[in-house]
């Protein structure tokens, strides 16, 4: 672990389908800037975007800490809630609870955890039902 | 393949933009929004008939160079506004969404998924 060089936080709303994809889009604004490589970032990208599309559709809202030291990334993500009473199975492609009304919008595939761990170099997940979800995805730079 | 040559191909009508010069390399088509983010690819072009504002936000996370909106759908301004906010490009082609692929495809267009023969690996059981 090296000296960081940027840490910002990114608060996410639950069921706000309107904004979903603004920090995620942000995330991404910010890496390029930073002049990190295009592959990385579109990995990062995707990821952030999974992840924050499960805040809103499955949460009851939380936040997206991104950390970026010289030689590694750190996207931590915290929930409040509800918690995921099965977590190996949500970890299934292809397993969804997301509604029909999240479906017709183009997602709810099953796709998002397994998205989110094929991106990432480093993925963790921990659940709590009643309290909430914990997701801990590193990337190498 | 050049964004003028699918223009030609889809018979298109180009709705936002300028068409990219750079070359095209892999084309995705597909509703899913969930699908076309689970298999990244290298200058792309997507072909869907979802026209809301969460297929601009895709593409973005994606780089998308280009939309291709079937069926003659046209979306509505907010739809278009998100594009541009984004720096995509946008067309729509009168064809089905089967029909643009093929078209594509058959002129030389791989789908650029990586793994062998554009299979995608893993069989998925819904749940």
């Amino acid at each position: 672990m090296g000296a960081i060089t940027l840490k910002e936080s990114y608060p996410v709303e639950a069921g706000d389908f309107s904004t979903a994809g603004e920090a995620s889009g942000k995330i991404k604004r910010v890496l390029k800037k930073l002049g990190i490589d295009s592959a990385i970032v579109r990995r990062v990208a995707v990821a952030a975007y999974e992840v924050e599309l499960n805040l809103v559709i499955h949460s009851m809202g939380g936040h997206m800490d991104l950390i970026v030291e010289p030689d590694y990334l750190q996207l931590n993500v915290h929930d409040r809630g509800p918690g995921i009473p099965d977590v190996d199975l949500a970890m299934r492609e292809g397993y969804s609870t997301a509604s029909d009304d999240v479906r017709t919008m183009g997602f709810g595939a099953g796709m998002g955890l397994p998205n989110m761990r094929r991106n990432a170099n480093d993925f963790s997940i921990r659940s709590t039902v009643g309290v909430g979800t914990d997701i801990e995805m590193g990337f190498k730079l | 393949m050049t964004a003028q040559r699918i223009l030609e191909l889809l018979d298109g009508r180009l709705l936002l933009g300028e068409l990219p010069e750079e070359e095209i390399h892999s084309a995705c088509g597909s509703d899913m929004m969930s699908d076309v983010l689970a298999f990244p690819k290298e200058r792309m072009v997507l072909l869907t008939g979802l026209t809301n504002a969460h297929v601009m936000r895709t593409c973005e996370m994606l780089d998308v160079l280009l939309v291709v909106f079937v069926r003659g759908k046209i979306p509505g301004p907010d739809v278009l506004a998100e594009a541009e906010k984004r720096d995509i490009v946008v067309m729509a082609t009168p064809y089905t969404l089967y029909e643009a692929c093929g078209r594509l495809y058959s002129n030389g267009l791989p789908s650029g998924v990586s793994t062998q023969e554009g299979r995608c690996g893993e069989w998925v059981q819904s749940h």
